[in-house]
């Protein structure tokens, strides 16, 4: 039963997001408004329908359903209830379900709440994301349809893969979803903006929020992405530059490019073609991206299922790509005659910068996860592009772009002064020099690491200074105590402050990154019982192995007593675990965390004729828990960039940045 | 202008959306044997009739030397085809070899016994045969010229017209530039 309403509402959802495509071409041919109104209507109609479709699998997926194939591919009669639920990404067809309920959900609120503004761009923002809407719509009803019955009806299900029952997987595939397809807000203003030739600023604005929340959302998916790898994998890393990897994390430079090179082009309307070519790049990503992961058209560690959606992709992609920049060539006459850099030393030129190095990165980043394909059409010469590629090319990119966040935000707009630069910069500068020595004489020799934390300091310190200097101000002018001067000041220029925080937020995670690559130290060695191996100012005494049967799989553990300088820190169990469907066993990562470095232990293998005797590896990674903490002062810094409390907060951005600038 | 836009956009979007397209054509698991060309890895097996083989002995021979298991489809469904093959080649100077692998003793002896397989056959009881060659799904073959040196790998059943094709161009140290791909099935 829910398997029909969900597939009927999938196909007349289908034909709605078609008439959403027809309507306004036919309004604008005709000049009949009420097509306009239909658009809109069309919108709404989708957002009932696929809401409808997504609860008649949900429900499917809880009551256990099986005469619908994806739910018996992805649950069992013994999996828990929130399991169940989340099984609607736990395989391709829902996870494309999954993707076009939340992008009719952003629709519709669009449509919702510009119901009376934009009278020009809306119907053309509507109709773009109906074609968004009829491409997975058109994908779900008919190329990997997720209400497929399956018979006979088997008595239970397969059941989820086991890696992905865990509570970083309930959140890390929406988030990503929900930064994927916040990207499609901005892209259909810039697209409207395009199609209605009216090329002014003001669907800048308008998007303005969604982009930060996109970003947001695609920063947390990232993230908790990289989390899950960390303390689910078990291997005792979080990145591996996997093509999967990329493929998630590509659309987050040119989105990062795009928040910043607005505020140019809202300011100064400079870089309108750069902002358009951002905005699509950044959507044709998330594209590029599912057709990565679904294609297989790439090795990649993390096996996805794929099938023809591949090829259905591919050709939405490259619809994508012809198609808007095929738009932007056209209209770009208009978009000429834009003001010049004034200087080289200016707010607009660090911008710029700071894109270059953004978009170089996602070039060398691209290149580097498409080469194996190039490589082999080209020459025919099979090659794998992996980790000391990736991470020799882009950590020279990320120090400059540490260095340009500090530097950004408090250089003045059009020319920076000599004083300017002196005020902003002298003492922050200085400090951070300090720093470096200080880091020096303690033990940080070496050259890259040394400068990443003297570049992250310098971040730190602009920051505090000009916070500093602000609240010095309010003081005096306002009387009022330092923390009711921060409230002051972040809620008069939420934009500001809240991009300060987040700014703290990356320097926090680039921290962990930094740490954790540079200085992380491994050991790994075959104990018997009652020895034991050291590593820095840990030792690990290996105690005993136990087998044990557990409802789903076969697991193995090691005791293992952890001493840190002598003192007991109490025991530790890694294990390794046999599940009956795969062929090699799942290692269950432990680890302990402090502020200043982490203790991983992998049990890479046992003896199977010798009871007493275990392989044993143990890293330590310095710093790594700053990366977690980071991820939630970006979460504090983007509902302080976001909240809707203050509604004169842009002008009073524009204000007293100007007023920044003139002074 | 527009057009020289137009023109200018279609030419950088156009090879990457054909790079990408290329991409269904090829397989991304799929890894050239870097063995090929490559000096074979010297052996000794214990043959199923007691007496010791190496790899070193055969020098000057074109060897044929198939991996293979009792319990593989495949195996058995080239079974035949490889002892009509020896039994044509068996007075020239070509050896056939197989090594079992993955098996036991008892198996093994019934499947010989079934398929009458006359040529040399020998267990590779400790897997470092397989490891040595990058066996990883059975049957594979390896065709190996008279000075050692391997000139062709074929992971899959052979048919009776490569086997021939193949010993005629090891016997002449002519090496394939890839290895082949039958049907087969891994070791799973």
């Amino acid at each position: 039963m829910s398997a029909a309403i969900g597939h009927l509402s999938v196909v007349a959802a289908f034909f709605l997001a078609l008439w959403g495509i027809i309507a306004p071409i036919a309004g604008a041919r005709t000049g009949k408004s009420r097509l306009f109104a239909a658009t809109r209507a069309a919108i709404l109609g989708q957002f009932v329908l696929v809401t409808l479709a997504s609860f008649s699998l949900i429900y499917a997926l809880v009551t256990t359903d099986f005469s619908i194939k994806y739910v018996a591919f992805n649950t069992t009669r013994a999996t828990p209830v929130y399991y169940r639920v989340t099984g609607l990404w736990g395989a391709l067809e829902g996870s494309l379900l999954l993707w076009e309920w939340i992008l009719i959900i952003f629709s519709g609120l669009v449509a919702w709440l510009y119901k009376d503004k934009h009278r020009d761009l809306m119907p053309w923002v509507l109709m773009i994301f109906s074609i968004v809407s009829v491409f997975f719509l058109g994908v779900l009803a008919f190329v990997s349809n997720p209400f497929e019955s399956v018979f006979p009806v088997p008595p239970d299900g397969r059941g989820l893969n086991p890696l992905l029952e865990d509570a970083n997987m309930i959140t890390h595939p929406p988030l990503l979803y929900t930064g994927f397809v916040g990207l499609t807000v901005p892209y259909a203003f810039a697209m409207a903006a395009l199609i209605a030739g009216k090329l002014d600023e003001s669907w800048l604005v308008t998007t303005r929020r969604w982009t930060l929340t996109a970003w947001f959302f695609l920063t947390m998916g990232n993230l908790v992405g990289a989390y899950w790898s960390y303390h689910v994998l078990g291997w005792g890393g979080y990145w591996a530059w996997d093509p999967v990897e990329n493929a998630a994390f590509m659309p987050w430079l040119p989105a990062t490019a795009f928040l910043h090179s607005v505020q140019v082009q809202e300011r100064r309307r400079m870089l309108k073609v750069w902002n358009l070519s951002l905005i699509i790049i950044a959507f044709s990503l998330t594209i590029f991206g599912t057709f990565l992961t679904r294609s297989g058209i790439l090795s990649s560690i993390h096996a996805f299922s794929s099938g023809p959606v591949g090829t259905v992709f591919l050709a939405f992609l490259a619809f994508v790509l012809l198609g808007s920049f095929g738009l932007l060539a056209y209209r770009a006459d208009s978009l000429k005659g834009q003001p010049e850099l004034d200087s080289m030393v200016s707010r607009e030129s660090a911008f710029l910068l700071n894109n270059v190095v953004l978009v170089s990165a996602l070039f060398t980043i691209f290149l580097g996860t498409i080469f194996p394909l190039i490589s082999e059409a080209v020459a025919g010469v099979q090659v794998s592009v992996g980790a000391p590629y990736f991470n020799s090319v882009t950590v020279p990119l990320f120090l400059l772009l540490v260095f340009l966040m500090g530097v950004g935000p408090m250089i003045a707009w059009r020319k920076a002064s000599w004083d300017n630069l002196k005020r902003n910069f002298l003492w922050p500068a200085a400090a951070a020099l300090a720093g470096a020595v200080a880091l020096f004489a303690w033990r940080i020799r070496d050259f890259l690491p040394l400068l990443g934390f003297t570049l992250l300091l310098f971040v730190v310190f602009t920051i505090l200074f000009d916070t500093a200097l602000a609240v010095r101000a309010r003081r005096r002018l306002a009387g009022e105590g330092i923390f009711k001067a921060l409230v002051t000041l972040a809620r008069r220029n939420q934009r500001r402050y809240g991009g300060f925080i987040v700014h703290l937020g990356i320097v926090l995670i680039m921290m962990g990154i930094a740490g954790s690559m540079g200085y992380s130290v491994e050991r790994e060695a075959t104990l018997r019982t009652g020895e034991s191996l050291s590593l820095g100012r840990y030792r690990i005494l290996f105690e005993g192995l136990k087998g044990s049967q557990q409802p789903t799989h076969f697991r193995v553990e090691g005791t293992f007593r952890v001493f840190n300088e002598g003192k007991d820190l109490g025991t530790m169990s890694p294990a390794l675990k046999f599940f009956p469907a795969q062929q090699s066993p799942v290692g269950r990562a432990v680890y302990r965390s402090t502020v200043t470095d982490d203790l991983y232990v992998i049990l890479s293998g046992f003896s199977e004729l010798q009871q007493n005797q275990a392989t044993l590896k143990m890293l330590v990674r310095p710093l790594l828990m700053w990366m977690w903490l980071g991820g939630l002062v970006i979460v504090l810094g983007t509902i302080v960039a976001v909240w809707p409390s203050n509604k004169h907060s842009a002008v009073s951005d524009q204000q007293s940045a100007g007023l920044k600038a003139d002074g | 202008m527009a057009w020289r836009r137009l023109v200018i956009t279609l030419a950088v979007l156009l090879p990457l959306i054909g790079i990408l397209a290329y991409g269904f054509m090829r397989d991304p698991r799929y890894i050239n044997s870097p063995l090929i060309g490559q000096q074979a890895a010297p052996f000794t097996v214990t043959l199923f009739d007691g007496k010791k083989l190496s790899l070193d002995d055969l020098r000057g021979k074109t060897v044929f030397l198939n991996f293979w298991a009792s319990w593989c489809p495949p195996c058995r469904a080239e079974a035949r085809d490889l002892e009509a093959a020896w039994q044509r080649v068996k007075n020239s100077d070509v050896v056939f070899l197989g090594v079992d692998i993955q098996d036991t003793e008892e198996d093994a002896r019934a499947y010989l016994r079934e398929f009458d397989v006359t040529y040399p056959n020998g267990r590779d009881l400790t897997g470092k045969v397989a490891v040595d060659y990058g066996v990883w799904g059975i049957p594979e073959t390896f065709f190996i010229d008279p000075q050692g040196r391997i000139t062709y790998k074929h992971v899959g059943s052979l048919g009776t017209p490569l086997i021939t094709a193949k010993l005629e161009e090891a016997r002449a140290g002519i090496v394939s530039a890839k290895e082949g791909k039958g049907s087969y099935q891994t070791v799973r």
